[in-house]
């Protein structure tokens, strides 16, 4: 009964908190904060895309920050030729979707190893990258949307209500929408992991070769998780870029790309709540560090990151599980023993 | 017992890193059989299962299922034919509970309701009937019951030809005459081809009995015959048979 | 008839440079499958002792051939002990703690040496071909890189220590029963394969100058490099790096530099689809 309910308080428990904050959230914090952890969210969300891919299914891809900055600069593009935002929305989703599903057919049906998987995934981002650095002359548009370079592109539309082109949504409104949209996207990767398709591909994880041998084609069950976690970057790539108003090309940089995959491991591979939560300390962690020039990001993240890997290699969740558990049959042996010295003792 | 041949290779050959480890290999496998494939170490009998359920690419020949030509085939789409494969060293999702191992052997042919029967059916042939035994994971396990999952994933994918690369390996006499039980129950509706070093093991379940040395057939004849056989004796049986005379 | 000499040598000279960057790696990567993400880092320390040592006074050349190897070999034996040598074998550790370590290295030096581009006046000069003149140290680091290829590739193939060294990457059960200790080989591969990086960093020094952040522009080149070069690890990171190196070189003078590298890494993607064993996978036959 104790095992069901503990099962159930993180299934629901963790999207729940998530919209209890988006609820209570706007009458407690200031602007500043409610639009930083918009930001927060928006980053979240797009790990989680992550934690599936790599975490949950084993495919370590360098390529996360691609889709993730596809879908910032699509919609940043599309919001500025459309002037509305629903559209482009559905867009930030779509492109980086397509996108790895040509990528993915690529790596997967070409049976490309996994080093090689990753080698290619962070050619891809670096690719963009270079590209998207380059287009500083004002030739490189689209529509109305200049590119910009190494400069991005300013003055990205907010979000705006559906329908209502003039009416943007505020920061308390976006803020909302981030947390919702976090504990939406949280939840249903969950119910996917839990049904028989998400049963499956923890199964390839497991053991690719047997997968085959009982006749799944592994190629398509990864490709699905590939263009899934896709999507949920673009998505996160959106609500960052229309929160803060600005997209640049150091969405795809090295930098970006680490990132997702420092927070996925610290979090831990084979949770989704972990790398959320991980992604929400890195990025505070990140603020709080600001412009430091001794104490600097890259040394404080290096230092983190070895720490982790020398230390707690299995990510903060799964050894804070492992911990708890310890501590829980440290106290069963302790009310065991005193429960023994009892009866003992009426005994006696 | 029906004589079509259900599996056939036609001068299968598999040569890798400058060493044939299947040569010119023509097996005929009849609907139905129990064929037992023995041979010295490095004789090239897991080369050959790997070849056939294309875990390997062979470098020439054909492999025919029912007459149709698979040689092409990826690894699924041949496991969908309904050829499985127990591999020498156990490949099961070792982190994974019993159960669910034969549950997503399962879902590849059945769901729902139907999949939950199949699966508690199995789990009670192998003897993994209690939760407090199919919730185990696979790791915690003896190399015999991993083998029995191993064969309960094999039972559940519902195959017409399975191949058991040393099943009984590492296995106490008890628990080997259980394997050899659920090996008869696979067969009454697979052909089975089995690899085995263990003479008890094969002279209870093989009628037919195929020889493999450095990658070619030696010969093929009941177990008897091929025990008596000098040639076989002299690479493999001498010693140990004599002394059982 | 000069400006074809002079487009030669800017090509030979990327060509050169690829190499480079890319020895050391074949040697950590190639040998013992350790995927090191503080590749780029090694360059750039190696790029900075040079700096650092030529403002003391130190002699250019001994602070690119001697200093830079020395102390950037020092650096490996440490990261080695320290942390390489817990995860042979882990091949994703081994990547993100390679990553750490690479992070640390960059804040390491932002902290000490800021984050302004150093630079170090490239020696000897230039030289005139016909109407244009091309520096002359371009064509004595080509001149190096030849020299430190083919003492590697001898290195390996033909005295005892390669053979030792390889013996023992195949099969390190092996080796320990003949009486050698595999840890300790691993450890000495890792600190030439760092040194030989570190010598690349230098030689770079005064070509690119040198600021914390520069080693993500090597890495992903040398890694491609390495990996399309397949299982002969000489030979096979020539080849690769002469067919990238031609392929950025052309692009990089028809458009921009940046064009160039995409193209290199667009020509690597393709090339490892259509040859996932590399380029030297060919020569041995196909593998099942």
């Amino acid at each position: 009964m104790r095992g069901a309910w503990i099962a159930l308080s993180a299934r629901y428990g963790t999207a729940l908190l998530l919209v209890v904050l988006a609820a209570v959230g706007p009458f407690l914090l200031s602007q500043f904060n409610l639009l930083q952890l918009s930001s927060f969210a928006a980053m979240g969300l797009a790990t989680l895309g992550l934690a599936l891919a790599w975490g949950y299914v084993g495919i370590l891809s360098f390529g996360h920050a691609a889709f993730f900055g596809l879908g910032a600069y699509a919609y940043a593009i599309a919001a500025i030729n459309f002037g509305d935002s629903t559209l482009a929305i559905l867009l930030a989703v779509l492109l980086p979707a397509a996108f790895a599903l040509l990528l993915g057919h690529f790596l997967f049906f070409g049976r490309v190893g996994d080093v090689y998987l990753a080698v290619i995934t962070l050619c891809v981002t670096l690719i963009l990258f270079s590209f998207m650095n380059s287009t500083a002359d004002p030739w490189y548009r689209i529509g109305a949307a200049t590119l910009g370079g190494f400069n991005g592109i300013d003055a990205v539309p907010p979000l705006n209500w559906p329908g209502k082109p003039d009416a943007s949504l505020l920061p308390a409104d976006m803020f909302r929408l981030c947390f919702v949209a976090l504990a939406v996207t949280y939840y249903l990767i969950g119910r996917l992991l839990r049904s028989d398709a998400g049963r499956i591909l923890i199964a390839i994880r497991e053991n690719e070769l047997r997968s085959e041998l009982v006749g799944y084609d592994v190629r398509l069950y990864k490709l699905f998780a590939f263009v899934v976690s896709a999507a949920v970057a673009g998505l996160g790539g959106c609500l960052f870029t229309a929160n803060n108003g600005y997209v640049g090309p150091t969405v795809f940089d090295i930098n970006q790309a680490s990132e997702f995959l420092l927070w996925v491991i610290a979090g831990g591979l084979g949770t989704l709540a972990g790398p959320m939560i991980a992604s929400f300390a890195f990025q505070y962690l990140q603020t709080f560090l600001g412009t430091n020039q001794v104490l600097n990001t890259p040394l404080v993240f290096g230092a983190i990151i070895i720490f982790f890997v020398l230390l707690v290699p299995r990510g903060i969740l799964p050894s804070l599980r492992d911990a708890a558990n310890v501590l829980v049959s440290m106290v069963r042996v302790v009310r065991a023993r005193f429960r023994a010295e009892q009866l003992t003792e009426r005994r006696t | 017992m029906s004589a079509a041949p259900i599996l056939e290779t036609c001068g299968l050959t598999c040569r890798f890193g400058g060493v044939t480890a299947v040569d010119n290999v023509d097996l005929i496998i009849a609907e139905g059989e129990l064929r037992c494939l023995i041979g010295p170490n490095g004789a090239g009998k897991s080369t050959l299962f790997k070849c056939m359920t294309r875990q390997l690419r062979a470098t020439s020949g054909d492999i025919l299922l029912r007459g149709q030509s698979v040689v092409g085939s990826h690894p699924h789409q041949i496991a969908r034919m309904g050829v499985a494969i127990k591999n020498q060293i156990a490949s099961v999702y070792s982190g994974l509970s019993v159960r669910e191992n034969i549950w997503v052997a399962g879902r590849r042919l059945h769901r729902g309701e139907h999949l939950e029967r199949s699966v508690t059916a199995i789990l009670n042939e192998i003897g993994f009937a209690e939760p407090s035994r199919f919730n185990l994971k696979v790791d915690a396990l003896s190399h015999a019951h991993r083998q029995w999952v191993e064969l309960g994933m094999l039972l559940a994918t519902n195959p017409i030809v399975a191949l058991l690369d040393e099943p009984a390996a590492g296995m106490t006499r008890d628990e080997m005459l259980k394997t050899i039980k659920l090996i008869r129950r696979l067969n009454e509706s697979a052909t089975i081809i089995v690899v085995e070093h263990d003479l008890e093991f094969i002279s209870l379940l093989a009628k037919r009995v195929t020889v493999l040395h450095r990658g070619a057939i030696l010969l093929e004849d009941s177990m008897a015959n091929v025990a008596r056989n000098p040639l076989v004796r002299e690479i493999y049986l001498g010693k140990q048979w004599q002394a059982k005379q | 008839m000069d400006h074809l000499i002079d487009v030669l040598i800017a090509v030979v000279t990327g060509v050169a440079i690829l190499t480079l960057i890319s020895l050391g790696l074949a040697v950590i990567f190639g040998m013992m499958r350790v995927i090191n993400f503080a590749h780029g880092e090694f360059i750039m320390l190696g790029g900075y002792t040079t700096v650092m040592a030529t403002r003391q006074g130190v002699n250019v050349w001994i602070a690119m051939l001697v200093l830079s190897p020395l102390v950037v070999g020092l650096i490996g034996a440490v990261a080695e002990r320290l942390i390489v040598r817990r995860f042979y074998g882990q091949i994703v550790t081994t990547m993100l703690a390679t990553w750490g370590l690479s992070l640390f290295l960059i804040g390491l030096v932002t902290a000490i040496f800021g984050n302004t581009t150093r630079g170090v006046a490239a020696p000897l000069g230039s030289v005139a071909i016909g109407a244009y003149s091309v520096s002359a140290y371009q064509l004595v680091l080509i001149a190096i890189t030849i020299v430190v290829t083919a003492l590697c590739f001898l290195v390996l193939a033909r005295t005892r220590w390669g053979l030792i060294a390889r013996g023992t990457m195949r099969n390190p059960e092996m080796a320990s029963t003949l009486g050698i200790d595999p840890v300790r080989v691993y450890a000495v591969t890792f600190v030439i394969g760092a040194a030989l990086t570190g010598l690349a960093g230098g030689l770079l020094a005064p070509i690119s100058g040198v600021i914390p952040h520069m080693g993500a522009a090597y890495v992903a080149r040398a890694f491609v490099t390495v990996i399309s070069g397949g299982s002969a690890l000489i030979a096979g990171t020539v080849s690769a790096a002469g067919l990238f190196g031609v392929v950025e070189s052309a692009f990089s003078l028809i458009a921009t530099p940046v064009i160039g590298q995409a193209a290199l890494l667009i020509a690597a993607i393709v090339l490892l689809r259509v040859m996932p064993q590399g380029i030297s996978g060919r020569w041995q036959g196909v593998r099942s």
